[in-house]
């Protein structure tokens, strides 16, 4: 299907947005476009977005007033730079692979989520869910983040600033998560794998998650990390990880073990 | 899923009824079921009570305006046998009314005598608290109910997805804190200790008109207050006395508090100057009112905050 194609016909909520069709207002100027989408719907800003990355073949785009609205800048499967001058509602920029994103303001709910590769740079807050099955890339967020940050996280690198909420790297299997700041009760909790790092208070570890020992390997990650993305570092990090004590890989219900008895 | 929206103005009187719609309107897409207003209009000598005879989704019968009719009368008698001077009673919509009454007797015996009417609920009643709720989106109602021309400093919304019960008027946000003057509540969540709560406060002389569990927080905050707690501490109480998860703003005369449960499991978004506090579900009910960049912040886990006028 081409760009703006839909095979959508019903649509009570008005979220789907059947007729919606490439509104094509941007300033092109040769690999870089710009446009405002203060009057735009959600599906018609992807629209006018997948036009410019994919059809045109614009390499450099700069979205104005993005107004806090949902579902922005989703499913980018290109290598692209995209610049959102402006706040983002729930599910901004989940399930891309390969873009450099830098959002000038502040993103709700589950933002980046499962995110393939690529580079999110957020300059305020973020809400809860923030990350959640990020597979791999470097989310940055240079504000606080909410619960459940980086839940059920399978790889790449998240980058906090600020604090952190309740439950954060809830369920983590794979990658790294960063905090400047304090993170809430539940740190880590049933985590598989995976290596937080946190420079501020802990309130309370999850369930198996423990303190590990923070060797030079560690710092030697941090400090190229925060090298690239030109922040603060604090250097008080204490590193958390699995305790493997809920393991049980290779154990077998007591049935299944007379079986292959 | 439903969306809560709240606005206080600190620093005086403000086009309320109009920027609660924008912001509920905007949120559309969480509840299209129901959408209700709590409103604070400026203090007055006189109580307001706003009730209903019938439901929006009531099947209109042959005797339907007749009977409606015969029961305005016997409210506006009984108002009157109560010791209530009645100052106006108009109708809003077919079957919601709107009574402003000088009385200074007990609130709970005069919300029960009018409840005893044929299919009456007293929706709200207090000195400058007005309850509107009815099914549709938010500028339907606000429409029907000529919000948009009300001022005050501050409100509270909801727009309903029906999970819990009902989908009519009784199930719908706000809810007030029967029989106490000017308190009401909105909530998005589920709670699950909802009928251990409900006995206990029905115990106590509470009568609840839904089966909706957001009514008990409402009815168990002005109950912790009307024990001499502040606000901020019946909030704190109920962290570990309601079971579930939610995120609910409650109103009082004076003041707009907002509570989050212990697992943060319900959105919200809070944009907070010394002079106008506003918050709601999503971002995008702030822009309705705000139409620019601003720092937002999303609160934690068993976080309260009150602000008071």
């Amino acid at each position: 299907m081409a760009v703006g194609e839909s095979k959508i016909s019903y649509d009570a909520r008005g979220l789907a947005e059947p007729h919606a069709a490439v509104p094509r207002i941007s300033e092109i100027d040769g690999e870089r476009a710009s446009f405002d989408a203060a009057k735009l719907t959600t599906r018609e800003i992807n629209l006018e977005l997948r036009w410019l990355l994919y059809e045109l073949g614009v390499t450099d785009v700069t979205v104005f007033n993005p107004g806090a609205k949902h579902s922005l800048a989703v499913g980018i499967l290109t290598r692209c730079r995209i610049n959102l001058e402006g706040s983002l509602g729930y599910f901004g920029c989940g399930l891309i692979d390969g873009p450099e994103v830098h959002i000038k303001g502040r993103v709700g709910w589950s933002v980046c989520e499962n995110m393939m590769s690529g580079v999110v740079v957020i300059e305020k807050n973020a809400g809860s869910l923030t990350g959640a099955a990020l597979r791999g890339g470097d989310l940055v967020v240079k504000g606080s983040v909410g619960a459940r940050t980086g839940v059920d996280q399978k790889g790449g690198t998240i980058i906090v600033g600020g604090n952190g909420g309740m439950n954060v790297a809830f369920m983590m299997q794979r990658g790294r998560q960063i905090y400047c700041g304090d993170v809430g009760p539940g740190l880590g909790d049933s985590m598989y794998s995976g290596s937080i790092y946190v420079a501020g208070k802990v309130t309370s570890l999850g369930i198996d998650c423990v303190e590990e020992e923070f060797g030079p390997a560690d710092q030697e990650m941090i400090d190229r990390k925060f090298g690239i993305y030109g922040l603060d570092k604090p250097d008080t990090f204490r590193k958390f990880g699995c305790g493997r004590q809920l393991w049980n890989y290779d154990q077998l219900e007591p049935n299944e073990r007379k079986l292959v008895l | 899923m439903c969306g809560i929206a709240g606005i206080i103005h600190r620093d005086g009187v403000a086009d309320t009824g109009s920027e609660i719609t924008r912001m509920l309107q905007s949120m559309k897409h969480r509840g299209p079921d129901s959408t209700g207003f709590a409103l604070f209009g400026p203090p007055g000598q006189s109580i307001v009570i706003r009730f209903k005879l019938a439901d929006a989704n009531d099947r209109r019968d042959f005797e339907f305006a007749e009977r409606l009719e015969r029961h305005r009368l016997e409210v506006e008698a009984r108002l009157g046998k109560i010791g209530a001077t009645v100052d106006r009673v108009q109708g809003e919509t077919e079957y919601a009314y709107r009574a402003t009454v000088n009385y200074d007797g007990d609130l709970k015996a005069l919300a029960d005598y009018l409840e005893d009417v044929p299919g009456c609920e007293v929706l709200s009643i207090g000195h400058s608290l007005e309850i509107v709720k009815d099914l549709g989106d938010a500028e339907s109602v606000a429409a029907q109910y000529n919000l948009g021309s009300f001022r005050g400093t501050h409100a509270i919304g909801h727009v309903r997805m029906a999970t819990e019960s009902d989908v009519d008027i009784s199930g719908a946000h706000p809810y007030w804190a029967y029989p106490f003057s000017d308190v009401a509540v909105v909530h998005n969540g589920q709670l699950t200790n909802y009928f251990q709560w409900r006995r206990r406060l029905e115990r106590s002389g509470h009568r609840f008109a839904s089966e909706c569990d957001s009514e008990i927080i409402a009815v168990y905050l002005a109950e912790k207050m009307s024990e001499g707690n502040s606000l901020e501490t019946a909030m704190k109480a109920s962290l570990d006395e309601l079971d579930g998860v939610f995120t609910y703003v409650v109103v009082t005369e004076n003041a707009l508090g907002v509570a989050k449960d212990e697992m943060a499991a319900k959105p919200l978004v809070l944009y907070e100057t010394p002079e106008l506090v506003v918050l709601a579900s999503e971002e995008v009910a702030i822009r309705a009112v705000l139409d620019r960049e601003i720092d937002t912040y999303d609160p934690y886990e068993r976080q309260v905050h009150v602000w008071t006028l």
